[in-house]
């Protein structure tokens, strides 16, 4: 990198300014300089279903995308604003499924109804069976949410509830793919947007307090096990959502939303498209899964793949896609004579 | 002195706490009036810190009971004693480094304490926080026209860090504040600055127990003194008794009498 | 008498499991989540090396040993070193790599129930009435001999002791010149090469599948857990513990509540006493 006689120099773009996300801005230039990268991103995932509209396999991709977008930046929100290490998020998908899928299927409500309720009741039930590792500090988060997705699938292969091996089949569609797509894209953007919105808020700087120091959180009297299970309880509802939307959009809830692709793809997608960003973990998930469908023929080794990718990026590049390109967007390099 | 008159604070009898076969505290009681700023003493490893740690409730006593006001607050957790008011500071200083100064207090203010009291001076509202921080850092010492109070917190000086420390302490709006050695790894004049901000949060109705090697200006400030040794508590009494003390003297026996005193 | 004894191989069993992992954490702090996959590594290297290369079977669980504590060694030095003191790094990279290699095999075809190792001896023999094969025999007299062997070689060898050395301060160690990268680098390629004897010890009794992966490492997890993380002496007690405690439910209640007794007893120990229940860990963290 640095090369005989010079080095790079960084010279800062300009209109940041040092605290916070406070901006001065003076002008249409500088405006756009800001708006451009958001503009970009909500246009292009919005337009998606349009540009996919003639293939109906790639627009089912989108929703899948969206899906894993949102387990991400769940992923992301627990691991790098909170300091929870979550190695389960199938569990989410695979409790908001089969909940939605017993409301639907079963009892007969509408998905408008039975999605909200399994979103809101997974949160509930995930907090709770999580709650015991909450007041700890390690790796026991990691352990315990790696154990409910593998346990879960035991339990009911084991017992043959909820449909057994089988799953549970007759959920209600979408009346039509513009309802479908849409809906999971609007509302990734909301969860997108909302998290980062409350990452910067006081709670979220309460929570991001308690990755950092938990002990100064404490002698502030502000209960840790607390906004953790508050952080929990956000998190774990966007995973259920993307679970309940999941199994109606496959009309089918089964042991496969307990799937190992769940758990490892908002990992990878996280790390690689950069953790710490929220908008790192939904680009990372639009590249990893487009292309694990791609290769989709070589079966497991596509989580293979994933899995050396992601590692190969927590040595060489931690910081990930999005750190790196916001800093290259954010400065100007060049190289000076020393 | 006139203590009968005054209110007891924190009572603590006969707390005892080992770590293994090792006694970092020894049978120690103490009661602390309102108003006092108390000076705990010893030298290193004689488990001022343990102490610290049992009466905020960050460890466990093995046996003796800690009491604020009436209230038995032995092995209660943390976050519960210091929204009743029993504030403290860390020796080791670990502020939220990313993030600009004045925002490390947003948690202190967000916390249900002080919104239980209603905020600070009428603000501590939604929005206003960040308002009430700033305000709290010039009280304690951050000049806003400089814009200290802006700067990250990774970029300030072990001085300001300090400071920050108590007033994460003070935005609680706490009863009582126990310092850990917030005197220690600063230049004199930096102490010097120090001093009065203690005197000052002592007028305004807090107590204090200040955990410190530096006795010059600990004698300065504390009106009572105790001294730890091993975890026995040696002696207890106005400044000007104890350090007269014999034991005390033996206790600090050649390198602290001759550097500080 | 069933119970008592079938009690004490399965703990053997759960001890051996866990060995590897405790020794690793206990070391150098690393949760390896790849543990699982170093299990069904070794197993599937020993029937490769058995079957397709055709060599005798001692000197194919020999080889097998080696290599997966070279992988261990590999993975140590080129992934853990440099993520060294990254909590949240070490366990997805290790978590990961674990993935990768049992999805590895999967992709590579070996599934199904088609894989097996021969046991050491045949035949079993009756004792005070229960019958009982010779390779269960063999897991407790192996798991006992590797448990007093880890013992001795932590208490008499030099490399031992300052692998200790590094468990309980690692600073101090560092300054009386224990190099701690290359400790974590031995204690990762030892305690996956326990992990592989795990596998070949316990392998005979059933078959190789890829599954077997993630029970072993949640064995491995919850006997930690609950002896208390790095603590030895804690987890070959909390092996016994949790031993038992899947033996009497699967007499009694069900057997496919194996799983869920390793859960449980994980989130009762959380519960009442996080730091194990024999572990001190916790209590020295603490200390400010």
């Amino acid at each position: 990198m640095a090369e005989e006689g010079r080095r790079k120099e960084r010279i800062d773009r300009g209109i940041k300014i040092r605290t916070s996300g406070l901006y001065a801005i003076s002008g249409w230039p500088e405006l756009f300089y800001l708006i451009f990268p958001r503009f970009i991103l909500i246009a292009g995932i919005l337009s998606l279903p349009l540009v996919f509209s003639f293939a109906p396999y790639w627009r089912r991709v989108v929703c899948i995308v969206c899906i894993y977008a949102m387990l991400s930046i769940a992923f992301d929100f627990l691991a790098n604003f909170v300091g929870l290490i979550n190695l389960g998020s199938s569990f989410f998908i695979g409790l908001g499924g089969y909940l939605t899928a017993i409301l639907n299927a079963q009892w007969g409500l509408p998905p408008v109804l039975s999605i909200p309720i399994a979103t809101v009741a997974g949160a509930v039930i995930s907090t709770i069976l999580l709650l015991p590792c909450l007041p700890l500090r390690g790796i026991y988060f990691a352990i315990v949410s790696l154990m409910f997705p593998l346990i879960f699938e035991k339990l009911i292969q084991a017992f043959n509830i909820l449909g057994g091996t089988n799953g549970i089949v007759g959920l209600d569609g979408f009346s039509n793919a513009w309802w479908e797509g849409y809906t999971i894209i609007v509302v990734t953007l909301i969860v997108l947007f909302g998290l980062r919105r409350l990452v910067n808020e006081d709670v979220g700087l309460v929570l991001r307090g308690v990755k950092d120091n938990d002990q100064a959180v404490k002698a502030s009297g502000i209960s840790v096990t607390f906004c953790k299970a508050l952080a929990v309880f956000i998190a774990s509802g966007i995973g259920c959502f993307a679970g309940a939307f999941l199994s109606h959009l496959y009309m089918w809830a089964g042991l496969s939303l307990f799937a190992l692709d769940f758990s490892i793809m908002p990992i990878a997608a996280t790390v690689i498209g950069g953790g710490g960003t929220l908008v790192g973990a939904l680009i990372g998930s639009f590249i990893l899964v487009p292309l694990s469908e791609l290769l989709r023929s070589f079966g497991t080794l596509r989580v293979v793949f994933y899995s050396l990718v992601l590692t190969a990026f927590i040595i060489f590049k931690s910081e990930g896609i999005m750190v790196y390109a916001q800093r290259k967007y954010h400065q100007f390099e060049r190289w000076v004579k020393v | 002195m006139g203590e009968g008159l005054k209110k007891p604070v924190i009572t603590v009898e006969g707390l005892t706490k080992h770590f293994g076969g090792v006694y970092a505290l020894k049978d120690v009681s103490f009661t602390l009036y309102e108003g006092d700023i108390l000076g705990i003493i010893g030298p290193n490893g004689s488990g001022k810190t343990t102490l610290i740690n049992c009466v905020t409730g960050f460890l466990k006593p093995d046996a003796g009971t800690v009491h604020f006001k009436d209230r038995d607050i032995t092995g209660l957790a943390p976050h519960k004693i210091a929204r009743l008011g029993v504030t403290r500071t860390f020796q080791v200083m670990r502020p939220y480094y990313s993030l600009p100064a004045y925002k490390n207090l947003i948690i202190p203010l967000w916390s249900p304490r002080v919104r239980k009291l209603g905020g600070w001076r009428g603000g501590g509202k939604h929005g206003d926080r960040d308002t009430v921080a700033v305000d709290i850092l010039e009280e304690i010492g951050f000049e806003r026209d400089s814009y200290v109070p802006y700067k990250l917190a990774s970029s300030l000086p072990t001085g300001y860090l300090k400071r920050l420390e108590l007033a994460r302490c003070i935005a609680l709006r706490p009863e009582v504040v126990i310092c850990d050695e917030v005197f220690s790894g600063l230049s004199m004049s930096e102490i010097a600055t120090m001093v009065p901000l203690i005197e000052k949060l002592q007028m305004e109705g807090m107590t204090l127990i200040m955990v410190e090697h530096r006795l010059r200006e600990l004698f300065r400030v504390a009106n009572r003194v105790m001294v730890l040794s091993y975890g026995d508590k040696i002696t207890e009494g106005d400044p000007e008794v104890v350090i007269e003390d014999e034991r005390v003297k033996e206790v600090y026996l050649g390198w602290e009498g001759e550097a500080d005193d | 008498m069933e119970i008592l004894f079938y009690g004490i191989i399965n703990s053997i069993s759960l001890a051996l499991m866990a060995l590897g992992f405790t020794l690793v954490y206990g070391i150098s702090r690393v949760p390896n989540f790849a543990h699982g996959a170093l299990y069904v590594f070794a197993g599937f290297l020993t029937w490769i090396i058995l079957n397709k290369l055709g060599l005798p079977y001692p000197l194919a669980i020999l080889l097998a040993l080696i290599c997966s504590a070279l992988l261990g060694a590999v993975i140590s030095m080129g992934v853990l070193v440099r993520i060294r003191g990254m909590e949240m790094s070490e366990v997805i990279a290790t978590y990961a790599l674990g993935v990768a290699i049992l999805e590895g095999f999967r992709w590579a075809g070996f599934k199904g129930m088609t894989y097996t190792l021969p046991p050491f001896f045949k035949g079993s023999v009756q004792i005070l009435g229960v019958p009982i094969d010779y390779q269960r025999i063999m897991v407790v007299v192996l798991g006992v001999a590797v448990l007093a062997a880890l013992w001795l070689f932590t208490r008499l060898t030099r490399m031992g002791l300052a692998l200790r050395g590094i468990a309980q301060d690692e600073r101090a160690a560092m300054m009386l010149g224990i190099d701690s990268d290359f400790a974590a680098t031995i204690a990762m390629g030892i305690g996956c090469a326990l992990a592989g004897l795990a596998a070949v010890i316990l392998l005979p009794l059933g078959n190789i599948v890829i599954e077997a992966g993630y029970n072993v490492l949640i064995f491995a997890i919850a006997v930690c857990v609950v002896g208390g993380l790095g603590s030895w002496g804690g987890a070959v007690i909390a092996s016994f513990v949790i031993g038992f405690a899947q033996i009497l439910t699967v007499a009694y209640i069900r057997p496919q509540f194996q799983m869920v007794v390793a859960l449980l007893a994980i989130l009762v120990t959380l519960i009442i006493r996080p730091s194990g229940f024999f572990g001190r860990q916790k209590e020295l963290e603490e200390r400010v």
